[in-house]
């Protein structure tokens, strides 16, 4: 196919299937800037689905990326089961105080509806508006907080660990609940629209549980949810490491993985072995204080080192640029992955 | 057993969760001349060890969490009266304007089995901390954030303080420090560690200084 010519799902597509595309797919996930392109607060933004529809399309026309992003924030998943949310200014939303005081709540825990919960109701809205105007030139991606990742915001970072390793029954009873919740969420996503699912699962990092951990835990669940998810999914680790799960990754049945930038690109590019594509890895705190020509750089590091033979989403290694990354730091990244991202990548083995 | 052996086998004990294993390379014995010295020698060491162990990739987050647990609780039990203050250097750790308390819980953990006292004020935005801090006399403040707003109101903390004249060490740490290398230069904090057992060489420095 000539240059230029794709739309962003053939883009997508192609390099989802280990083939070179007409240039190296962008995934910005802006999911907080679209309240300012509306002039909202985030608090208002994401009050009412029409905005975040909205907001969407307009960073995808201002940006020029190939996805858009039906998530709200990572909290939602959480407020679906009572969860408290707080609002600031300057970022997203977090979860307050455990919704589980102790881990004996857990035997009085049901799980809720998707069609009961008006905060889910809300993100299946934003999917049906964006689908209604991209239809299917423009791959829609919604989220899920992992079943085994949830529980930090349910329980607590530390009783969570506790619970993996002295409460084995309590804990499994958890993945119960969280497997069926995740597992309906996603499906109701799809089935409002969504292209695919991104299934948020740091918790399953090497940086966070050790493989041994993983492989009786994490790894068991995300086997089973992804499975049973109706569409494609990517995991994403949020910026925690890979390197040595990748493998186990391709036997949960997920076809993308989002990297850290705390490990080498070539290094997870060759190690996934045309079995994952890889997205990542553009460190979002950093991003904050780059240059344009920074910005340049980095898009040119990561292309040259991940982008031959397809198999490659440009975008940065969290899920999510802070709103305290600037629109000219966004626009150097457009204007980079159009000047070194279109295929063929002559240039790369040309500097080497 | 030589002491390498004990800081080894006692790191071993901890990345396996295995308590008894742990208990025994401590293997206090009771006519120890400074236990607390002693035990440090050997907690210190394998504590600094799997800290590092994370930064590289090596281990886990829970593994560093339950190591840290773990040593709380045999140092609870071996030396139940230790870590009195017994010096002027007040030190305290609190988490800005967050809600992920496990940084703190952490540095807590490590500092505390290193012997050292310290004040935990929770959750508290700037002012509070500020005020808090003056009204307390400490002249070491660890903070702990996970969300880069809440780190760059470091930046306040550090004002806050220089207008009411309080002279104050700042240590910062927590995942927006450890993926951007500046940010604690540019908050105006005195010091970082990518890991909550980094906590303890850059207190001890601080200590000595100030003392
Ligand atoms: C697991 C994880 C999740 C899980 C659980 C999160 C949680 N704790 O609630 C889930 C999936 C729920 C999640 C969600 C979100 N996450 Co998250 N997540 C992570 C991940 C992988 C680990 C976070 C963690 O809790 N680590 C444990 C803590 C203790 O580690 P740490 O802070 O690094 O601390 C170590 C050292 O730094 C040191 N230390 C800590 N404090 C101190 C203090 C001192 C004085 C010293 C010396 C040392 C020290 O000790 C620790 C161990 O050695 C990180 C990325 C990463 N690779 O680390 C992102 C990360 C924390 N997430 C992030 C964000 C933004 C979010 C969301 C807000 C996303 C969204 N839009 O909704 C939500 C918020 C969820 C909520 N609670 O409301 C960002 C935060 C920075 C930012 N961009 O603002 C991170 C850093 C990702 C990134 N690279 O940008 N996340």
């Amino acid at each position: 196919m000539k240059p230029g010519k794709m739309t962003s799902m053939q883009r997508v597509l192609t390099t989802l299937s280990h083939g070179e595309p007409d240039r190296v797919p962008l995934f910005l996930a802006a999911t907080l800037h679209g309240a300012r392109e509306l002039g909202l607060t985030l608090g208002d933004y994401f009050s009412d689905s029409r905005n975040v529809a909205e907001g969407q399309l307009r960073l995808r026309a201002k940006y020029d990326h190939d996805f858009l992003c039906a998530a709200f924030y990572g909290a939602l998943d959480a407020e679906a089961w009572g969860a408290e949310v707080i609002y600031r200014d300057d970022g997203p939303p977090n979860s307050g105080a455990p919704l589980l005081r102790k881990p004996e709540d857990i035997r009085g825990l049901t799980a809720p509806r998707v069609s009961e919960t008006p905060c889910l109701l809300k993100v299946l809205k934003t999917i049906e508006l964006l689908k209604s105007r991209v239809e299917t030139e423009v791959p829609i991606v919604g989220v899920v907080i992992s079943p085994f990742s949830l529980p930090v915001m349910q329980l607590g970072f530390d009783a969570y660990i506790e619970l993996i390793y002295e409460r084995p029954q309590l804990f499994w009873r958890l993945m119960q609940l969280n497997k069926a919740f995740a597992t309906e969420w996603a499906n109701a996503q799809l089935a409002a629209g969504a292209t695919a699912i991104c299934y948020f699962d740091p918790v399953s990092s090497p940086t966070i549980v050790p493989r041994d951990t993983f492989l009786k835990t994490g790894f068991e669940v995300a086997k089973e949810v992804i499975g049973a998810i109706e569409g494609p999914t990517a995991t994403h680790l949020a910026s925690g490491r890979s390197l040595a799960i990748l493998d186990d990754l391709v036997l949960t049945g997920t076809s993308m993985v989002g990297v850290s930038c705390e490990e080498n690109l070539a290094e997870l590019k060759t190690a996934a072995s045309q079995k994952l594509t890889i997205l990542g890895n553009l460190n979002g705190i950093e991003m904050r204080r780059w240059t344009p020509h920074e910005a340049e750089m980095q898009v040119k590091r990561a292309i040259a080192q991940a982008g031959g033979g397809g198999g490659f989403v440009l975008g940065d290694n969290h899920g999510e640029i802070p709103w305290q990354v600037e629109d000219e730091v966004l626009f150097a990244i457009r204007e980079a992955v159009h000047r070194w991202g279109e295929y063929p990548l002559n240039w790369v083995k040309d500097e080497q | 057993m030589a002491p390498e052996q004990r800081i080894k086998s006692f790191e071993e004990a901890l990345l396996s969760l295995d308590r008894v294993a742990a208990r025994a390379a401590l293997n206090l014995a009771s006519d120890e001349e400074d236990s607390l010295k002693f035990l440090e020698g050997i907690v210190v060491p394998a504590l600094e060890s799997i800290g590092k162990g994370w930064e590289e990739g090596r281990t886990s987050l829970a593994q560093v969490y339950m190591a840290g647990r773990i040593t709380e609780e045999l140092m609870d039990e071996l030396l139940p009266f230790r870590g009195v203050p017994t010096d002027r250097a007040q030190v305290a750790i609190a988490v800005l304007e967050d809600y992920h308390l496990l940084g703190k819980r952490l540095v807590c953990s490590v500092l505390r089995s290193a012997g050292f006292h310290l004040a935990d004020y929770g959750r508290m935005n700037v002012d509070d901390l500020v005020e808090r801090v003056k009204a307390d006399n400490i002249r070491i403040l660890l903070i702990s954030a996970l969300m880069l707003p809440s780190a760059l109101r470091v930046k306040g903390v550090r004002k806050g303080l220089a207008r009411a004249g309080a002279d104050v060490k700042i240590v910062v740490g927590g995942a927006p420090f450890r993926f951007d290398d500046q940010l604690w230069t540019e908050v105006g904090a005195d010091a970082t560690s990518s890991t909550a057992s980094g906590a303890i060489h850059v207190v001890q420095g601080m200590r000595r200084e100030l003392i």
